[in-house]
């Protein structure tokens, strides 16, 4: 089945409806295979066990950058070839983005209270994961605000491109501040930094994050076709002559 | 007359008639440094190191409140389809548009500035530094929210969404435009290089403000 | 020649169709009038052909237009927005719509005595009529030149003699080998043109009144 084929909503209602039971046992699978990995991970020798916060917190960061990329070609889609669903993909995507953002925030910030004495620092990366997340917000208020889902689904489109241009010169403005956060120790030329022993339950913590994501994403946009099936019914009806 | 500088010339003559452009703008950057204090407190030292962050923030927020003036009100009065029946391209059009509301809305913030640097116990070489930060960084501000102001242009009442919209990505010009400024009085980094970065930011959103405004409008047509 | 051709055109507009499958065609030197009820798309119509939406389907044409320009870019587009600045004066307000539609300059004068508000013209719009506004929008028909006319009922707001003073302006375009797009309720004075029905009955083509 070609990817033109599943463009067509009640097909991908069909797919996804066989799809979705198998995604949600696999991301349970992998969910408890990190969390038993976690278990037995050795403690950091300064922090604790403390330390296990970075198996949600990580995670949670590279989701949330993961969500504005999969809203970024959603938007191209939107944009460009006018694909039917890239509407959904990226209206659907925004909200589990944004909680996933968030998430890295909080638990961040539980991480860090602790660790640096303070719930809250002005520091690169916070200070560009928190403009991240407002950016979130933006897109889900211009959503909500657009009554006409196909103009918001263009507008949203736009705003999420233009703000993928700007996380990255985001990022890099603020460099110029000294940064009290750790710097990248996973995805760094040269191999990562990490210990198999910790580095091993952060992929499969990973993996499973995304498995999550993706399951939401699918369980979202069958419920945004669902709507947009219940607003033509309206529609219908309203339009319809009165029944004598 | 070409349609451009038609178009330049009838939104300035417009923003200074009606009467709501400049004037206002300045009154209410005004406004936002005499209330600072207030807040901060009148400790003229610490005001004096917090005058750089203080008149950028009022720029960007006087900036801000004026850019729902930039395209809705063409929208709705239907000339914004008659400037699609132009023969120029939508992308120069709405460029005009942004560098009008630039000359009469951020220009004279840039030239208040100075003056409510007084206000702030700035020195006049701190004043300067600021005043030629704002002025490299404002129209920036103005270009950003030509984004903005096209994707809420149908929208009644969405000067906020607008301001939601705006403000994420106007944080660089922020943060180099006070970087800068300081750079400029405290000397701990050279001025030219947040200020060329800042150069940089405004010369991007001058090319992507219109492409991504028109793209917008275009898309919102339908 | 110059000829304008929609065919099997589908317009939805806030996910509501508006019309489908409409076809017309109008040649240079005829004019159509398009007729419906309210809702019928008629507006939309018209804004389809001016370029302001993008239809869902199907296919507008130009024959014999200058190809280095869109169907817009030749039409003058008459809404029910009057595009009107009130603070500017009539005469000021033509005199930005000629410049930025690549008009001259010294027609303005002529166009407006030619809707008969060149004793009214230095006065700000504000304080004009909603039928001397739409005068002056009808001004600008006349002040820059472009072969295709779309009208979306253009008399609703003026009274007999500038209906009469329309009629003319309209019958003069279409002589001097001028299309005409007009959307109405009714028949506003144009003998001989063709008919496009939108609503419960769409057509499939044109017919002559």
């Amino acid at each position: 089945m070609s990817l033109i084929q599943l463009a067509n909503p009640s097909r991908f209602l069909a797919v996804s409806g066989r799809a979705l039971p198998w995604l949600s046992a696999a991301t349970v699978l992998v969910f408890a295979i990190g969390i038993i990995q976690i278990y037995f991970a050795p403690d950091d020798y300064q922090q604790g066990a403390t330390v296990k916060i970075m198996f949600i917190h990580v995670p949670a960061a590279w989701l949330g950058i993961f969500g504005w990329l999969l809203m970024s070609a959603a938007a191209l889609g939107t944009l460009v070839w006018r694909h039917p669903l890239a509407d959904m993909a990226g209206k659907a995507a925004a909200p589990i983005g944004s909680a996933f953002t968030l998430m890295c925030l909080v638990t961040g910030s539980l991480w860090g209270r602790p660790m640096w004495g303070t719930y809250w620092v002005w520091d690169a990366r916070l200070t560009s994961v928190l403009v991240l997340f407002l950016m979130y917000l933006g897109v889900i208020a211009l959503w909500r605000t657009i009554e006409d889902p196909t103009q918001a689904a263009r507008a949203a489109a736009v705003l999420t491109l233009v703000g993928a241009i700007n996380v990255p010169i985001i990022k890099f403005s603020v460099d110029w501040w000294n940064t009290l956060h750790q710097p990248a120790s996973v995805l760094r030329l040269g191999g990562s930094t990490i210990h198999p022993a910790i580095l091993v339950p952060l992929i499969v913590m990973a993996i499973a994050f995304t498995l999550l994501f993706l399951t939401l994403h699918l369980a979202a946009m069958r419920n945004e076709i669902m709507r947009r099936r219940v607003r033509s019914m309206m529609m219908l009806q309203a339009a319809a002559p009165a029944e004598s | 007359m070409t349609a451009l500088s038609a178009l330049l010339a009838r939104d300035l003559r417009l923003a200074v008639r009606v009467g709501g452009g400049a004037l206002i703008g300045i009154l209410f950057f005004t406004l936002l440094v005499t209330v600072m204090p207030f807040a901060v407190g009148p400790d003229l030292p610490q005001l004096a190191r917090l005058g750089p962050a203080i008149l950028w923030l009022g720029a960007l927020l006087a900036s801000l409140l004026a850019l729902d003036r930039l395209l809705a009100m063409d929208h709705e009065d239907g000339t914004l389809d008659l400037i699609l029946t132009a023969r120029v391209p939508l992308e120069l059009a709405v460029a005009a548009k942004a560098l009008a509301h630039w000359l009469t809305t951020g220009l004279p913030l840039v030239i208040a500035a100075p003056l409510l640097g007084l206000l702030l116990n700035l020195e006049p070489k701190a004043t300067a530094a600021i005043a030629v930060t704002l002025l490299a960084g404002t129209p920036a501000l103005t270009f950003i929210g030509l984004i903005g102001a096209a994707l809420t242009v149908a929208l009644r009442r969405g000067g906020l969404l607008l301001a939601i919209l705006v403000l994420p990505l106007t944080v660089p010009v922020l943060i180099f435009g006070v970087a800068a400024a300081n750079a400029a009085i405290a000397g701990s980094v050279p001025f030219g290089t947040p200020f060329t970065i800042l150069c940089a930011l405004t010369l991007i959103s001058i090319v992507i403000g219109p492409l991504a405004a028109a793209i917008a409008l275009r898309q919102g047509l339908e | 020649m110059m000829r304008l051709m929609g065919s099997d055109l589908t317009c939805v507009r806030g996910g509501r169709q508006v019309f489908s499958g409409v076809g017309f065609t109008v040649g240079a030197g005829e004019a159509l009038l398009v007729m419906g009820p309210n809702g019928a798309g008629k507006s939309s119509l018209l804004r389809l052909v001016a370029g302001l939406l993008r239809p869902q389907q199907g296919r507008l044409k130009l024959e014999g237009g200058d190809l280095e320009l869109t169907i817009a870019e030749q039409a003058h587009y008459l809404g029910h927005q009057d595009a009107l600045k009130p603070s500017l004066s009539a005469r000021e307000n033509l005199g930005f719509w000629t410049a930025l539609l690549g008009g001259e300059a010294a027609k303005s004068g002529h166009a407006l005595a030619a809707v008969g508000l060149d004793d009214l013209a230095h006065l700000p719009a504000i304080y004009l009529s909603a039928g001397q506004r739409r005068r002056l929008a009808i001004a600008r028909l006349i002040a820059v030149e472009r072969p295709i006319w779309l009208l979306d009922e253009p008399t609703s707001v003026l009274d007999v003699a500038a209906q009469a003073m329309l009629a003319d302006l309209i019958r003069a375009h279409v002589a001097g080998r001028g299309l005409v797009l007009v959307a109405s309720h009714g028949p506003i004075g144009l003998n001989g043109a063709k008919q496009l029905r939108l609503g419960q009955q769409a057509d499939q083509g044109t017919q002559p009144s």
